[in-house]
């Protein structure tokens, strides 16, 4: 499985969230954590490769979830032109039967960003939670929850996936996909928040918090969380470049979306067979696919320089 | 800080040193000069972030890539700024040795203590490696570690913090250094363990003739040790003399102040004298002397004008106070400061 | 040391049972491997039912489960769902992903060790840069995409530029091929070239990276600057004292690889036709075939632990402050 897994990519060092901050910017720490974040947005804005990717992101983002409907053809439209390269009529060609490939891809591109979205949410709010209840109760709970993630981690992924993408395949819902994804990726963001939540809690600030006879609900909402709030957005943004790329090779494999509907790697399957023909149908899927995750991986990284209290650090 | 006829050991005239931020130029070394002697002592004294451990990283050629360094450096007429690694490791371990600060971090924690010092005089090329390693254990068995034939094979992390701090003596002593640097040797060890090491370091000084920059925030361990003392504020020296002679006769506030902080037995019943507020950020000095906002004697020239060292009324005494003068005789700090409570004193933050 | 080897492998026995068992109720309940000959008119119901018995369908999944157990701790690894032997065609295809996983990771390992070593020592200089942007496209890319592209485009251009056949695309080895042990390995050499350098330029971006940020921590450290007070080359500073502790986590996460790659290149192997561990649990799971993917999960399973032992192993070797117990 060792190229079908993308566990987090990029993820090369520990992430570190920048210093530790209580009340999460209300009450009586407000002022400090204001003004980390002020410093971790600007640290954020300078950081131009990072910034550029944003933008591209944003637009390829809202082309691929918007575009579909305000451009000429649909995806399942055949124009009388078949198997024409790239032109002003069609931007990226179109296939053997005539469809437009940008249409195409614009409706692949939508379920991917689709599913890369929802996968992101679905597994940061699971991983949150496992990791910081694991992180906090530590002992028992702790043990339970961890052997159960290692469980899950040694049942082969491609198994399950093809599994429930069998059952989920009648209702044929990009959705039930996501769910499928998400339920496996969130054991990464469950790791990092336990392992920060559980040094976190030892620090001062939350033993006051304790003392003064805050819950546990409060002391993990306001305390701690936002104190590893900045590793949380690093892991969810690189989730969603794991979540696509699961999701193209999935498709690619027959495993993910199927026809009638379409999905970037559904597309790189179908180009790949007259690529030596036709390799518009080919390289454009793949392109798309190549700067949704690189701009992602980009931005994650911006991120994690801007959380990244070694920044500013100097020897004296 | 007389010109001597032939080149001192030691020559350093003003070195900065500024690091570039994200958030702007830190200023760290504002202009540093002094002289060593062989065999002599020089005590440098200041708070954390006084610039007081980067001037002297900056000579070893230890400081960040990102370092901009000026000013110069000369061991026995020598220049030793700005040298490519190759160049300077002629004088760096062999001529000029150091010792750090923390002694938990400084060794290497996957090879043996005895390998690590062997290896520095392996490095200079005069003994084989086997030759290097029975060395490696006299050293160790000098400065006192016990059984040092088979401590030599242990790693860092048998050793305690005291005994780290030994071998790292034992690795700068080495090569039988000119010029021995001490970067607050023992500011992170236990209190008992500190008189030890400061035994040690004053044992193989004495046994090898070796000149010494002791670097401290303490000023009773300089008063031991050394035999001139270069008190630093700010990036640059502010006050600079021989022992007895500053101790005795400070003629800048803040080492009136420096020493009315300093517990004393012999002085029973006087107060302690605590400088209030704490030092500026060197990202942006304003214009002035960069103690007067915590100076009892302020002045408005002394926020206009940052003085330069004067030459006081003693011999190569000099201090960065345009009204040193105010300071005559002997002086004593409650005289100076106000005393306060620990209530009126603002928090360091 | 032994206490604990042996500690550890008792420890991981209980997470294979459950693990097993769970791969077995859940691909025992994900399709019906008769599919095909029950909507086949032409087969009578008899003979499906004589496969149902064969296969022990016709019985609940958790004796199934005990059948299948009692067989495997005699070392039988049961029939597939075709009827051959499952614990042959096992063995063909580790050594096939063997082949190519092996080759592929030191590969991958040594090229960006050094990369990654230069890429620190000159921190943002043209080559960091450049090798950062080289770690970052190839995280980015798509297995699928990439194998395919050196599939379809660049093959053709290295054998026409050649003007013979140099590298295969389909396939681990040229069917009835006849020749000398030299003309045989070539054969193989070229069959594997691309799937392997897929696989490379993968795990190099991963790897590389991973090198150049522990080199730049290690790199900071008090002791490297204890090392170069000490007036040693820079070249000694840097692979003695810096690179030995940088090599500690990257030895870690490598060892850890390997067992996990042992499960096999799933994309790579179909792109390229490869028939190892990787095609063969997408046989097993398209298929609904348990044994298959029962055999295929003993394997990885062993092997992972195995690894995961060894890197606790080679942690401890080279960081003399860790002890194993």
């Amino acid at each position: 499985m060792a190229d079908l897994e993308t566990p987090a990519p990029v993820a090369d060092e520990v992430v570190v969230p920048g210093g530790p901050v209580a009340g999460g910017g209300r009450g009586e720490f407000g002022v400090e954590a204001r003004s980390q974040w002020r410093m971790v947005t600007r640290r954020f804005l300078r950081h131009r490769l990072a910034m550029a990717s944003l933008v591209v992101l944003v637009l390829v983002i809202l082309l691929s979830l918007v575009g579909g409907r305000v451009w000429k053809y649909d995806y399942t439209q055949i124009t009388p032109e078949f198997s024409t390269g790239p032109s002003w009529g069609h931007p990226m060609g179109t296939d053997g039967p005539g469809h437009d490939t940008f249409a195409q891809v614009l409706r692949g591109a939508q379920k991917s960003v689709q599913i890369m979205l929802l996968v992101a949410l679905f597994s940061t709010g699971i991983g949150v939670l496992i990791g910081a209840v694991a992180g906090y109760y530590r002992g028992k709970v702790d043990a339970v929850l961890m052997r159960a993630i290692d469980l899950l981690l040694t049942i082969p992924t491609l198994a399950i996936l093809a599994v429930l993408s069998n059952k989920v395949r009648q209702s044929g819902s990009w959705f039930g996909i996501a769910l499928i994804i998400a339920a496996l990726v969130w054991t990464t963001i469950a790791r990092i928040v336990r392992a920060e939540v559980l040094s976190v809690r030892e620090k001062e600030f939350v033993e006051a918090a304790r003392a003064a006879g805050a819950n546990d609900w409060r002391i993990i909402t306001r305390h701690l969380l936002p104190n590893v709030v900045g590793s949380i957005i690093v892991a969810a943004t690189l989730t969603m470049a794991a979540a696509i790329l699961i999701e193209t090779t999935l498709s690619y494999l027959g495993l993910g979306i199927r026809v009638p509907d379409t999905s970037l790697g559904l597309l790189v399957s179908d180009g790949q067979s007259s690529a030596q023909t036709r390799p518009w149908l080919f390289y454009f899927p793949g392109l798309f696919i190549i700067i949704i995750v690189l701009c992602v991986n980009f931005i994650g990284d911006g991120l994690r320089d801007a959380f990244d209290p070694k920044q500013t650090r100097v020897r004296a | 800080m007389t010109a001597s006829r032939r080149a001192p050991l030691l020559e350093v005239s003003d070195l900065q040193v500024e690091f570039p931020t994200e958030d702007g130029v830190v200023h760290a070394v504002r202009g540093v000069s002094y002289s060593l002697e062989a065999g002599e002592v020089l005590g440098i004294v200041g708070e954390s972030g006084s610039g007081k451990s980067v001037s002297s990283l900056a000579l070893m050629g230890l400081l960040p890539r990102g370092a901009r360094i000026s000013g110069s450096a000369k061991y026995r007429g020598d220049e030793l700024l700005g040298l490519e690694a190759r160049d300077l490791n002629v004088i760096r371990g062999k001529k000029v040795a150091m010792i750090f600060q923390d002694p938990m971090t400084s060794l290497n924690p996957v090879h043996r203590v005895g390998a690590q010092i062997g290896e520095a005089i392996w490095a200079a090329g005069v003994l084989s490696k086997g030759d290097a390693n029975k060395r490696a254990v006299e050293l160790l068995d000098l400065v006192g570690i016990p059984q040092a034939g088979s401590r030599a094979r242990s790693y860092p992390h048998e050793f305690s913090g005291g005994m780290r701090q030994r071998a790292m003596i034992a690795m700068a002593m080495a090569n039988d250094p000119d010029v021995l640097i001490a970067d607050e040797p023992t500011t992170a060890l236990d209190v008992t363990v500190q008189a030890q090491i400061l035994e040690t370091l004053r044992k193989v000084q004495g046994e090898t003739g070796a000149a010494m920059i002791l670097i401290t925030h303490d000023l009773g361990v300089v008063a031991n040790m050394s035999d001139r003392v270069m008190v630093m504020y700010a990036g640059r020296p502010v006050e600079y003399g021989t022992v007895d002679d500053l101790y005795e006769r400070p003629r800048m506030p803040y080492t009136v102040g420096l020493l009315g902080s300093l517990p004393r037995l012999d002085a029973e019943g006087e107060r302690l004298t605590p400088i209030t507020g704490s030092p500026p950020s060197l990202l942006n000095l304003p214009a002035g002397c960069p103690f007067a906002p915590r100076c009892p004697m302020v002045r408005d020239r002394c926020l206009s004008e940052e003085p330069p060292l004067y030459l006081t009324d003693e011999v190569e005494h000099v201090a960065a106070c345009h009204f040193w003068m105010e300071l005559g005789g002997e002086v004593i700090a409650t005289e100076v400061f106000e005393v306060t409570t620990v209530d009126d004193a603002e928090p360091l933050s | 040391m032994l206490p604990f080897i042996v500690r550890r492998l008792l420890v991981s026995i209980p997470l294979l049972a459950v693990s097993s068992f769970l791969v077995f109720v859940l691909v025992a309940n994900s399709g019906d491997p008769l599919q095909d000959l029950r909507v086949n008119p032409r087969i009578a119901p008899a003979t499906i039912k004589a496969k149902e018995r064969e296969l022990h369908l016709d019985q609940p999944v958790i004796t199934r489960y005990g059948i299948w157990v009692k067989d495997v701790v005699r070392g039988d690894f049961g029939t597939d769902n075709h009827g051959s032997s499952v614990r042959p065609q096992l063995w063909r295809a580790l050594q096939v992903t063997l082949r190519l996983v092996v080759v592929a990771l030191m590969v991958a390992v040594v090229v960006a060790v050094l990369v990654g070593v230069v890429s620190a020592i000159r921190q943002y200089s043209l080559f960091d840069y450049s090798s950062t942007f080289a770690a970052f496209l190839f995280f980015s890319l798509p297995v699928f995409w990439l194998a395919a592209l050196l599939k379809e485009f660049a093959a053709i251009r290295v054998n026409n530029l050649f003007g013979r056949q140099l590298v295969f695309t389909i396939g681990q080895q040229s069917p009835d091929f006849h020749g000398g042990f030299f003309a045989r390995l070539g054969d193989m050499a070229g069959h594997t070239v691309l799937p392997a350098l897929t696989l490379i330029l993968i795990s190099f971006a991963q790897y590389s990276r991973y090198t150049r940020s522990s080199m730049l921590d290690v790199m900071s450290s008090d002791y490297v600057r204890t090392a170069r007070a000490k007036g040693i080359t820079s070249r000694r500073v840097i692979f003695n004292h810096a690179l030995r502790n940088a090599m500690i986590p990257l030895a870690t996460i490598v060892a850890l690889d390997f067992g996990a790659v042992i499960g096999g290149a799933v994309v790579t192997e179909k792109v390229f036709g490869w028939h190892g561990m990787g095609t063969m649990l997408i046989t097993g799971v398209t298929q609904f075939d348990v044994n298959l993917v029962q055999a295929w999960l003993m394997v990885t399973a062993v092997v992972v632990v195995l690894f995961n032992l060894l890197a606790d192993i080679a942690y401890a070797y080279l960081d003399p402050r860790i002890r194993l117990g």
